[in-house]
């Protein structure tokens, strides 16, 4: 509802890469990657090609290049199992919201239950994970939303830390240019005290919380 | 004495400063933490220079210029900006910002520069230079052939150092603090005794040099004693050495008027003396920082007068006060030290400024706090550039250099480099499509390029014409540079400088090329789409029509990225074949100032789309929005070329948005020290980094009052943003900004 990448959402259409030319670009710019830095498939959604990310990211890790997915959690199938299992050296994971209808009025999708599941997975794994959270004043900056999400995650050993996405309305006119409606218009961006006061109850669970 | 103090080595024995630091100095891996604001007198002293440069503004640019006596290195007494605040003294002049008169350049020069504001010179010094003293400017108009002048007033060679001084010497100004004029004079007077016959030119010419550098170091202590200052014998203490060093620079900046007079790599020589005063507890940390303060305070200061139409290739006034701070050693340690953060400090002091030019020469070894206090100070000023330590000390040969100007290695003492400006390549390459002819006039400018009558363009065939318009080209500039630089040591020699240099040293003379881009771009779209040349009834090319797309340089492409390569390494081998005055060794940059707006007015209408007087992109920077991969791709397409091509420089500047290097200020940090890392990893020479958005610029034109010192790189220097014409604002605006890596 609130994505600030829109142009992104549509599955078909995009142009095609072909994998060696993708890795030849990688390769470019490995040099400028430093310690921290790789290449993050985000999107829309990156697993919606998942099939395809296995020999991609095959492919970057013989060239010793850090692997990332940014995603939703929503498509758990063996393909995505594989990546998470073998490939991904890190996975950036967006929880909506803590409750199904929340799941249900932001993204349109029932959807809860497998991004739960896909973390589950991940801990399984014990590769690396973050978690990202928007933060929208009155739908998800709720206090008994953010206890609920450090509760249900408190134990999760592979959460390095949890980044805190304020909600902005850059995205707004892209959504305008692309006809359809902005529907999150009338919400606003949190006070510096709205977004200290999450920042300190999610402390109380995570090992560190970073507010983008 | 102090020099009983410092650890010993062959420096005791003969002049020799890079032992002096490599044994004394004491490296620094710390962070910026220990930093103080400036002293109280700083600040007073630095609100009175504000006060004066707001004048300056007001007065056309100019406070106030001398007309009564030739500047010299004791031709002025005693200056002052508020004597009681002044920990580090001396001006050029005998007021502040008041400018001199150095005719030795070029009478009409200052002549003209002076009526420009309205002003004239005394009658006896008018009378001396139109009738009794020859200049450098008069020599070479003497000995210019009418090829030469040709090539000038057509716009094929532009903004030569022949109506105004070379510059780009740095003298060692560290040698008077470390071992005192007397001493200097005594190593002089050995060497003079050393040049014996059989008296050839070069021996007796080298005999006068000498000599003339003896009596300006005489000069010194003259120029000193007005200050009672005693520089005949060696700095004490740290605010002596600063003082001395600072003295020393003095001199050279009353005698010359260069174009750039860079100040070499002083940093870590005076961290040495205030280490030393700070571990004896005689000053604490304010001291320290308020020396360098005082120091780049005075550093800024420094004016020259120039005429108008100087400003079109060297815009807003600069004087490049190059010092080069950081690197490492040849034996692993890094040179950076407290001072070298005290140098970037002066930068939060005493506000961002253009001058001195602080370059940072960066090497992935350096320690990780320096850099990212240097990624935060560029961020947050936009003053400083970065230049490839690892590239630069491996292929040329010393640990212990200054930058001349914006991006060319100098040994410190021990070589000197003779300026050339730059040849219009693009402008070359025209050539190549009309017969050897201009493609404005139609005059001949070389013979021997067939009259090109083809609908479309071949590539094989305007390269193979290309290649003889380039190297006619070289041989046109190569006889210029010689009569220049001839004419410059007669009329015009930097004495003062070159008696801080080691008798005899290496000469590298820099030639120049503009236009990268355009020829790249050109040929890229001659060779993958299909050019067909619009020829007027004289049968010249006064426009071209693109069929098809083609690569464009700036996105990381090889098919376009190698034929720019290419044809810098075309042109330096025409150049290095020929024989250059004194035996200097041929050397090229790419680069060109703010000269890239005036080159593309004097150049047609050219193959890649671009139309007749559109400015070029700066130095070896890609076309202005055709760049359009990112910020990473266009850095990959300038490293691929080859600094052994380009000894003399690769000159590349940077605008970023600051949300596109990151969210935060740690983010943003982090990025640009790895975006460096990654960018000389790949044997890239130099990165100009301005991070700031359009629309500040485009505020500041509006209410300039409001950003007297907003500060931005524009190639290989930086300048005040507001000093700027419209028109060269207008250029920087159009330019690239990438809002992504």
């Amino acid at each position: 509802m609130y994505c600030h990448n829109p142009d992104t959402i549509e599955n078909s259409g995009g142009t095609e890469y072909h994998i060696e030319d993708l890795v030849e670009l990688a390769l470019k710019m490995k040099p400028y990657f430093g310690k921290k830095g790789g290449v993050t498939v985000s999107g829309g959604e990156p697993l919606l090609q998942s099939k395809e990310l296995i020999p991609f990211f095959k492919r970057l890790k013989e060239e010793g290049i850090h692997t990332n997915i940014d995603t939703n959690g929503r498509i758990l199938n063996h393909f995505t199992q594989e990546l998470l299992d073998e490939y991904a050296d890190l996975v950036m994971l967006d929880i909506k919201h803590m409750t199904e209808e929340g799941y249900l009025e932001l993204t349109g999708m029932s959807c809860k239950e497998t991004t739960f599941n896909f973390a589950k997975y991940r801990e399984k794994s014990g590769k690396k994970m973050w978690l990202r959270y928007v933060l929208i004043p009155g739908i998800t900056n709720k206090p008994e939303l953010l206890h609920a999400m450090g509760s249900y995650f408190k134990d999760y050993k592979t959460i390095e830390k949890i980044e805190i996405q304020p909600y902005h309305k850059l995205g707004m006119h892209k959504w305008e240019a692309l006809g359809w409606e902005y529907q999150l218009k009338d919400a606003r961006e949190n006070t510096p005290e709205e977004l200290e006061e999450a920042s300190k109850i999610l402390s109380q669970y995570f090992k560190e919380v970073k507010i983008n | 004495m102090i020099a009983e103090k410092f650890k010993k080595g062959i420096w005791n024995n003969v002049i020799n400063l890079r032992d002096f630091v490599t044994k004394n100095v004491t490296p620094y891996h710390g962070t910026h933490d220990f930093l103080v604001g400036p002293s109280e007198k700083t600040q007073k002293l630095w609100e009175v220079c504000k006060e004066a440069t707001k004048e300056e503004r007001a007065n056309n640019g100019v406070r106030s210029v001398d007309t009564e006596i030739v500047s010299g290195v004791s031709a002025f007494t005693a200056g002052y900006i508020d004597k009681e605040n002044e920990v580090i003294v001396g001006l050029q002049t005998d007021e502040l910002l008041k400018r001199a008169m150095k005719p030795f350049g070029g009478f009409k020069v200052v002549q003209k520069a002076l009526s420009e504001h309205g002003l004239k010179p005394n009658k006896d010094i008018s009378e001396l230079f139109t009738k009794y003293v020859k200049t450098h400017n008069d020599g070479v108009f003497d000995a210019y052939t009418s090829e030469i002048k040709k090539f000038r007033s057509l716009g094929f060679l532009t903004g030569l150092p022949d109506n105004y001084a070379r510059g780009r010497i740095i003298g060692d100004y560290r040698r008077i603090a470390l071992y005192g004029v007397d001493r200097l004079v005594e190593a002089k007077k050995a060497d003079l005794e050393a040049i014996e016959g059989p008296m050839s030119d070069k021996v007796i010419r080298l005999r006068e040099e000498v000599s003339e550098q003896i009596k300006a170091l005489k000069e010194m202590v003259v120029m000193g004693n007005y200050y009672n200052l005693d520089l005949a014998r060696p700095a004490q203490n740290a605010q002596e050495a600063v003082q001395w060093t600072y003295m020393a620079y003095l001199a050279a900046v009353k005698e010359q008027d260069g174009a750039a007079m860079s100040l070499g790599n002083v940093s870590s020589f005076l961290d040495i003396f205030i280490e030393k005063d700070l571990e004896e507890g005689v000053i604490t940390e304010v001291e320290a920082q308020e020396y360098i303060d005082q120091f780049v305070m005075k550093l800024r200061m420094v004016r020259h007068l120039r005429m108008e139409a100087y400003d079109e290739i060297f815009a807003g006034d600069p004087t490049w006060v190059t010092e080069a701070i950081g690197g490492m050693f040849e034996d692993g340690r890094t040179k950076v030290t407290k001072t070298s953060f005290r140098f970037l400090h002066t930068l939060y002091n005493l506000g961002p400024s253009p001058e001195p030019n602080i370059t940072i020469l960066w090497s992935y070894s350096l320690p990780q706090n320096f850099k990212d206090y240097c990624a935060k100070v560029s961020i947050d000023t936009s003053s400083i550039q970065f230049e490839n330590d690892e590239l630069m000390r491996s292929l040329r040969g010393s640990d212990d250099y200054g930058i001349a100007c914006c991006v060319s290695y100098q040994e410190l003492g021990k070589s000197i480099q003779f300026f050339g400006a730059r040849t219009n390549l693009a402008k070359t390459l025209l050539l190549a499509l009309n017969g050897g002819r201009c493609e404005f006039t139609g005059t001949e400018m070389v013979k021997g390029i067939p009259a090109y009558n083809d609908e479309y363009l071949d590539f094989d065939k305007v390269m193979a014409n290309f290649k003889i318009a380039m190297k006619e080209v070289a041989r046109v500039y190569n006889d210029s540079m010689n009569i220049i630089h001839y004419m410059h040591d007669k009329y015009y020699y930097e004495k003062a400088q070159m008696a801080l240099i080691d008798t005899n040293p290496s000469i590298n003379i820099a030639y120049g090329i503009a236009g990268l881009s355009i020829v790249a771009d050109s040929l890229s779209a001659i060779k993958h789409a299909k050019v067909k040349p619009i020829r007027n009834e004289q049968g010249l090319t006064v426009d071209f029509e693109i069929e098809g797309e083609f690569p464009k340089y700036g996105n990381d492409d090889d098919r376009v990225d190698l034929l720019a390569s290419a044809a810098v390494a075309d042109f330096n081998n025409e150049l290095k074949k020929l024989p250059v005055y004194k035996d200097a060794e041929p050397t090229m940059s790419v680069l060109t100032i703010t000269s890239n707006v005036s080159y593309g007015k004097k150049t047609g209408s050219t193959p890649d789309g671009r139309n007749q007087g559109v400015a070029f992109a700066p130095g070896a920077n890609p076309m202005h929005g055709r760049d359009c991969n990112g910020a990473i791709a266009s850095l990959n397409s300038v490293s691929k070329i080859n600094y052994d091509d380009s000894k003399d420089g690769i000159s590349n500047t940077f605008s970023i948005v600051p949300k596109s290097l990151g969210a935060n200020e740690e983010e943003q940090i982090e990025n640009l020290a790895t975006t460096l890392d990654g960018y000389f990893s790949r044997n890239a020479q130099h990165l100009n980094v301005n991070v700031l958005n359009k629309e500040m610029l485009l505020d500041a034109m509006e209410n300039p009052d409001e950003y007297p010192q907003l500060t931005i790189r524009v190639s290989g220097y930086a300048v005040n943003f507001v000093r700027l014409t419209k028109e060269q604002q207008l250029e920087v605006i159009t330019r690239s900004f990438h809002e992504s890596m």
